[in-house]
């Protein structure tokens, strides 16, 4: 900046005959503080940590699509009794959930399709009703809220050998571990955000070093440590801005290529391990704004951690 | 205005420089202070500048005592003291107006509050035609009366001056210090450090002597 000022002296129009003044230069010159190595330090810091807050709200979107798609379809297993009828057993099971509130619909696994299902294992061509295995009633909940699981499970208890599996161990599990992930996510994000502050804090010593001069002028004309640390804070909320919208700007491509590539041809039609887990790498709207914030806070803990490094720097100059 | 009581200088384990300095100046004074190189006229601007604490003694300036003051105190009274340092200290990546402007920036004030203060005064020590360079352009004369504007733009109560004509001819030196005069009328009080015999045959003040690091007054 300070580089065009010098050159644009003396061609705006001059007042009473003389060259206009140059806007007045910054106190602390611009190249005596900007490291384009700290630009480049708090951009790459600003992506990872993007990164970072894109892969936590993944986890956390499709944790909870998981818990929502898991709880949305719980089984009635009904084991045969000797002695028993099973098809009666497997009625009175489907019309008890049937009943239940929040319900939507409950349909019994025929024996054709429990063969099927149980082909792979035991072959073909088999006669399932000369073996004990297992039949199901799968029951569709609309509104997992309004359904008493456990009042349920109660009503069940008529029904001979009939057990509810609601999966409540599975969510709970993966909501265990979603939590732990973001946590840890959120650890590294602070952990990047620090390392960051120190080498602020690093650079903005240098920069006083640099310009003891300067400082001590400032002294001598009566300026306060406020003030000082003003000139030096300005050129890190500037740097801080562009290394952020730098590193931000760059993590949200990468959220769109990530996009784009597992809807467009090439996607895998949700095959890959990855995909299947997080449906696509598809970043929402939250990521974005995340990256956006991160930016923000950036820009500003730049700025703050300078402002304090010279004011506790000038304080013990005393 | 300025009261010093049996003051003592060294500088780290040196000899002492300034010995048992007992004295006071009062307010709108003008002193010339002069004295062998080495006499330590310098170090003597210096504590009254505060950017020296003396090894003893007490230092009462503007009332004050100088050993108690908080840092937003010591700015405060920096504001109330223009000083012309012997190498004058400007900054180099700041044109001259910028320079001379700066103790006006630094209070907050707005350039255009004070635009034309400081172009009239810069044309009054004859650095009009000079406001738009860099100092490292200036010629040691120059550099002298941008320093000696940046020092009285503030009007400031106090004027200390470390050799203010060194480095100009007789005619320029004779404007300056009356410049000095003016703002002495005006109500600043003046301590002007210097050798040059001629410049204080100019004007009738108290010379304080400074010999063998004690300070003698002469009226
Ligand atoms: N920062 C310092 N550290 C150590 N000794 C110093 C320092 N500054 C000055 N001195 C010594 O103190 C003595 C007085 O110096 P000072 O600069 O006050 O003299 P002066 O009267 O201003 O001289 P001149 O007329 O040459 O400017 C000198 O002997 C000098 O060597
Ligand atoms: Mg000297």
């Amino acid at each position: 900046m300070s580089a065009a000022e010098h050159g644009t002296d003396g061609d705006l129009t001059a007042v009473k005959g003389e060259p206009e003044l140059r806007p007045s230069a910054q106190i602390v010159p611009q190249r005596s503080v900007a490291g384009s190595a700290l630009t480049l330090v708090v951009a790459i810091m600003s992506f990872l940590a993007c990164l970072t807050l894109g892969g936590v709200t993944l986890i956390r979107d499709a944790a909870h699509t998981w818990q929502g798609e898991i709880g949305r379809e719980v089984t009635i297993q009904i084991r045969p009794i000797d002695g028993v009828d099973t098809e009666a057993e497997l009625n009175k099971a489907r019309d008890i959930a049937m009943a239940a509130p929040g319900i939507a619909g409950a349909r019994i696994v025929s024996t054709a399709e429990t063969e099927r299902l149980l082909e792979p294992w035991l072959g073909s061509g088999l006669e399932l009703s000369g073996l004990p295995v297992p039949r199901l009633v799968i029951v569709e909940v609309a509104d997992a809220g309004a359904t008493d699981f456990g009042a349920l499970r109660q009503a069940l208890t008529e029904v001979a050998g009939a057990s509810l599996d609601d999966h409540g161990l599975w969510t709970e599990r993966l909501a265990a571990t979603a939590a732990v992930l973001v946590m840890i996510g959120i650890g590294v994000l602070v952990l990047v955000l620090v390392a960051m502050v120190l080498s602020v804090v690093f650079a903005t010593r240098g920069a006083m070093a640099g310009n003891r001069s300067v400082v001590e002028v400032l002294h001598f004309v009566g300026a306060e440590d406020g003030f000082i640390a003003g000139q030096f804070q300005r050129h890190f909320m500037v740097l801080g801005l562009k290394g952020g919208l730098a590193g931000g700007l760059a993590a949200m491509a990468v959220f769109a290529i990530g996009n784009l590539l597992s809807r467009g041809p090439l996607g895998t039609g949700g095959t890959t391990g990855a995909e299947m887990l997080f449906g696509g790498f598809a970043v929402g709207p939250t990521g974005y704004l995340g990256a956006l914030g991160v930016v923000f806070v950036v820009a500003v803990l730049t700025a703050a951690t300078s402002r304090i490094t010279v004011q506790r720097h000038l304080a013990m100059l005393s | 205005m300025i009261r010093f009581e049996n003051v003592g200088l060294r500088y780290d384990m040196g000899p002492e420089i300034l010995r048992d300095l007992t004295f006071t100046f009062a307010p709108r004074s003008f002193h010339f202070l002069t004295g062998p190189s080495g006499a330590g006229k310098t170090s003597l601007l210096r504590l009254l500048f505060l950017s020296l604490k003396p090894t003893r003694g007490l230092i009462n300036l503007f009332g004050k005592d100088v050993a108690t003051l908080s840092k937003r105190e010591l700015s405060g009274i920096r504001r109330r003291i223009g000083m012309v340092f012997q190498d004058f200290r400007l900054l180099d990546h700041l044109t001259t107006f910028e320079n001379v402007a700066l103790p006006l920036r630094v209070q907050g004030k707005a350039e255009t509050d004070y635009r034309a203060d400081v172009v009239d005064l810069l044309k009054w020590v004859g650095l009009g035609e000079r406001m738009h360079v860099l100092p490292p352009v200036l010629s040691g004369g120059e550099k002298q009366r941008a320093s000696i504007a940046r020092a009285v733009i503030g009007q400031p109560e106090l004027l200390l001056a470390d050799e203010p004509t060194g480095n100009v001819d007789p005619v320029l030196g004779r404007r300056l210090l009356r410049l000095f005069m003016e703002l002495n009328k005006l109500g600043t009080s003046v301590v002007i450090a210097t050798h040059d015999i001629n410049l204080m045959d100019q004007f009738d003040a108290p010379r304080a002597v400074l010999e063998d690091g004690h300070l003698r007054i002469e009226e």
